[in-house]
């Protein structure tokens, strides 16, 4: 076992503080850590926010209320949500074959291509009828995604080229490209956004059925949650019920004997590199089509990173990424009000660093021991 | 578009890309890699400009800037050396964390007015050589000189000095160095703050010296995920390293530049003066081209058989006797 460091041991301190491996974990601590780890990272923020002149508890009641506060802002913070639980499946699964596709803002952009092009280059005409365009935007925007993710799958199985940074690389790529079409190509007279897509290019909202029933009255979920919820299911069978997740969990754990056990390592790196870079893309599809309804730049704030911080938070399990992207749906929506603008990042990377901080309690015990004894 | 110009700018730039890889270069011989490099340079940024801003002494915000990065990192080298979390989610969080401080603390600053910079000036002797005079020694920064001395000194620190010879077993073979006596975790430390306070300099560099100011997350645009890249094309050897960062630079410069004249070469009509969206795809190439080096790095890696350090990535774990 190993010393806290000598530096301590200079100084002569009474104690030592040993890790020991856990055989056996209990099924609630993984959750309790979570949570812990999270107030944590609050407290941390909270200091920060009033270190630098903010009060923290204010900011923080603001984000309830924002998010959380009633239905109104509840459906919005769903909304955010929609994309975000589709994104972290997509690092969910990538991650869970311990492939670091971190490149999934890159994918969300490429899927939002893929799916205006539709209705933009066009594919289709606009008089095309809705259940024809939105599932033909569906597959081209899950198209665009997985070619996005094929690229550093594809060096990654073949090359061995570190798929951390050609997934990253490809993000700046998709920026620009998209930055072509919509400026070149693609723009409304001059302004730097498409005209607004036909009304068979929109996902159904709630507030579509508002004569029907009028509950619905404007509320502006749309039907991207739906199918995020069913990917949710999709991905959550492939990885706990099919042959393929048992490779893919297979080569996440031990890619030795995965190896040995003659498991196709290239065929399924490149694979699920798609299968995430298409789940991203997806995700960019419903944003424009339920949200944006028109192809324009700074589609995501981020959304491609807060998946990886998702995809943890949630420890990879399909079901728990639901309620996670939740809670960031709301942290998203409250901060774009908070000043300064850089709160909700720092407060995803302070919780994300508090995560990977506790996952010592899960898989160690601490020992505090007084010096000298055994 | 003047040659002379391309590769003056490009040395310039480069500089900054150089000191954020020579950083991660380092931490990642001691057997540590450290993906937030994007974080601790915006953070050197903000801290130096600001304390630029406030104090009127470009040192001092230099200095904090060191100490900045060094501090961020030291955050990953608990997590990952200590806790023994995985380095890649650890490193993600740092760019996240160093990303949403910097954006947090440097509200404003982007208004700040003329602040104290970093001196540039010309060499005597060394500046009238010809070529490389005017590319290398004239008129470049300070900060550009110290990269010139910083890399053969690098180089032979790791190779031909005996703490590099520590620096080198811990992160090839740390049970072996363990055993020699060499307290690994000690080490691991070192080198991670070194890497960190490396990744603050090139933040500063940027602010302070090659293009002055405070942009909030647009200032590094993505520089220090191209010097993780380099760092592989480099081979972890800090001579490869500095040549790949100066390339860089010089790309960046060209990028710009080859929008401006109606002809190129004196025959070609240049589409990226008659159609400026082509611009889109210029802006590109610095990725396309981290890529194209990472693969033509690993190919090489792979017919040499040479690469990573091997224990890069793979906490230590000291076996019981040590207990």
């Amino acid at each position: 076992m190993e010393r806290i460091s000598s530096k301590q041991r200079s100084l002569r301190i009474p104690f030592r503080i040993r890790l020991e491996q856990r055989m056996f974990i209990p099924r609630w601590l993984p959750i309790a850590s979570s949570l812990g780890a999270v107030v944590v990272a609050l407290i941390i923020g909270g200091v920060i926010l009033w270190a630098s002149g903010g009060n923290p508890f204010r900011s923080y009641a603001h984000v309830v209320r924002a998010a959380f506060g009633n239905l109104g802002v509840f459906n919005d913070t769903l909304v955010k949500a929609s994309p975000l639980i589709m994104i972290g499946l997509a690092c969910a699964i990538a991650f869970r074959m311990r492939l670091w596709n971190i490149g999934a803002e890159g994918q969300f952009y490429a899927g939002a291509f893929g799916a205006s092009a539709v209705v933009l280059a066009p594919i289709l005409p606009p008089d095309t009828s809705i259940w024809i365009m939105l599932p033909t935007m569906m597959l081209a925007g899950f198209i665009a995604g997985a070619l996005w993710g094929f690229v550093p799958g594809y060096l990654k199985a073949k090359l061995n080229v570190n798929e951390i940074i050609t997934s990253l690389m490809m993000n700046y790529i998709a920026i620009s490209w998209n930055n072509y079409w919509i400026f070149a190509h693609w723009n409304e007279s001059g302004f730097q956004m498409s005209p607004t897509f036909p009304k068979s290019a929109w996902l159904p909202r709630l507030a579509d059925y508002a004569q029907q029933i009028p509950l619905f009255s404007g509320y502006t979920l749309h039907l991207g949650i739906l199918l995020s919820l069913l990917m949710v299911f999709v991905i959550w069978f492939i990885l706990y019920r099919s042959r393929w997740g048992y490779e893919i969990r297979l080569i996440g754990d031990n890619p030795k004997a995965a190896q040995y056990a003659g498991i196709n390592i290239v065929r399924n790196t490149v694979l699920v590199m798609m299968l995430s870079g298409g789940l991203a893309g997806l995700a960019g599809m419903i944003e424009i089509t339920g949200v944006v309804h028109r192809f324009q730049e700074k589609i995501s704030s981020g959304y491609g990173f807060t998946g990886i911080i998702i995809a943890w938070l949630a420890k990879l399990n399909p079901f728990a990424v639901i309620l996670v992207s939740i809670l960031f749906g709301g942290l998203i929506l409250a901060g774009r009000e908070i000043q300064p603008s850089g709160i909700p990042l720092m407060l995803q990377g302070i919780i994300l660093f508090c995560i990977i901080s506790s996952e010592v309690l899960v898989r160690y015990r601490i020992r505090i021991r007084r010096r000298g004894d055994v | 578009m003047d040659l002379i110009i391309i590769l003056h700018a490009g040395v310039a730039t480069g500089t900054v890309i150089l000191f954020a890889t020579l950083g991660e270069l380092i931490t990642e011989r001691s057997g540590v890699m450290n993906l937030g490099v994007e974080g601790m340079m915006l953070l050197g940024a903000m801290a130096a400009f600001g304390i630029a801003n406030s104090t009127g002494n470009a040192w001092l915000g230099l200095l904090v800037a060191m100490f900045a990065g060094g501090v961020l990192a030291i955050l990953h080298g608990i997590v990952v050396i200590q806790f023994r979390a995985d380095q890649v989610v650890s490193g993600l969080s740092l760019t996240f964390l160093g990303t949403g401080v910097s954006l947090v603390l440097g509200e404003g600053l982007s208004d700040a007015g003329g602040v104290a910079l970093l001196p540039a000036f010309d060499i005597p002797l060394l500046s009238a050589i010809p070529v490389i005079g005017p590319i290398m020694f004239a008129n470049q920064s300070i900060l550009t000189y110290l990269s010139y001395l910083l890399v053969p000194m690098i180089w032979y620190y790791i190779n031909r000095t005996r703490p590099g010879l520590h620096l080198r077993a811990v992160g090839e073979y740390p049970a072996a160095a363990d055993a020699l006596g060499i307290n690994v975790f000690r080490q691991r430390y070192l080198y991670v703050f070194i890497g960190g306070m490396l990744c603050g300099l090139a933040g500063a560099a940027l602010s302070l010296a090659i293009s002055p100011g405070w942009f909030s997350d647009k200032t590094t645009a993505g520089l220090g995920w191209i010097a993780i890249g380099l760092v592989i094309f480099a081979q972890w050897n800090p001579i490869r390293a500095a040549l790949g960062s100066f390339l860089f630079g010089a790309l960046r410069r060209l990028i710009l530049d080859i929008q401006g004249p109606m002809v190129l070469f004196g025959v070609l009509r240049n589409p990226f003066f008659y159609d400026p969206y082509l611009g889109f795809f210029l802006q590109m190439l610095p990725y396309a081209f981290t890529i194209i080096v990472l693969v033509i790095g690993s190919r090489e890696a792979m017919r040499k058989r040479l690469g990573a350090p091997a224990a890069l990535g793979i906490p230590y774990v000291r076996g019981e006797r040590g207990a």
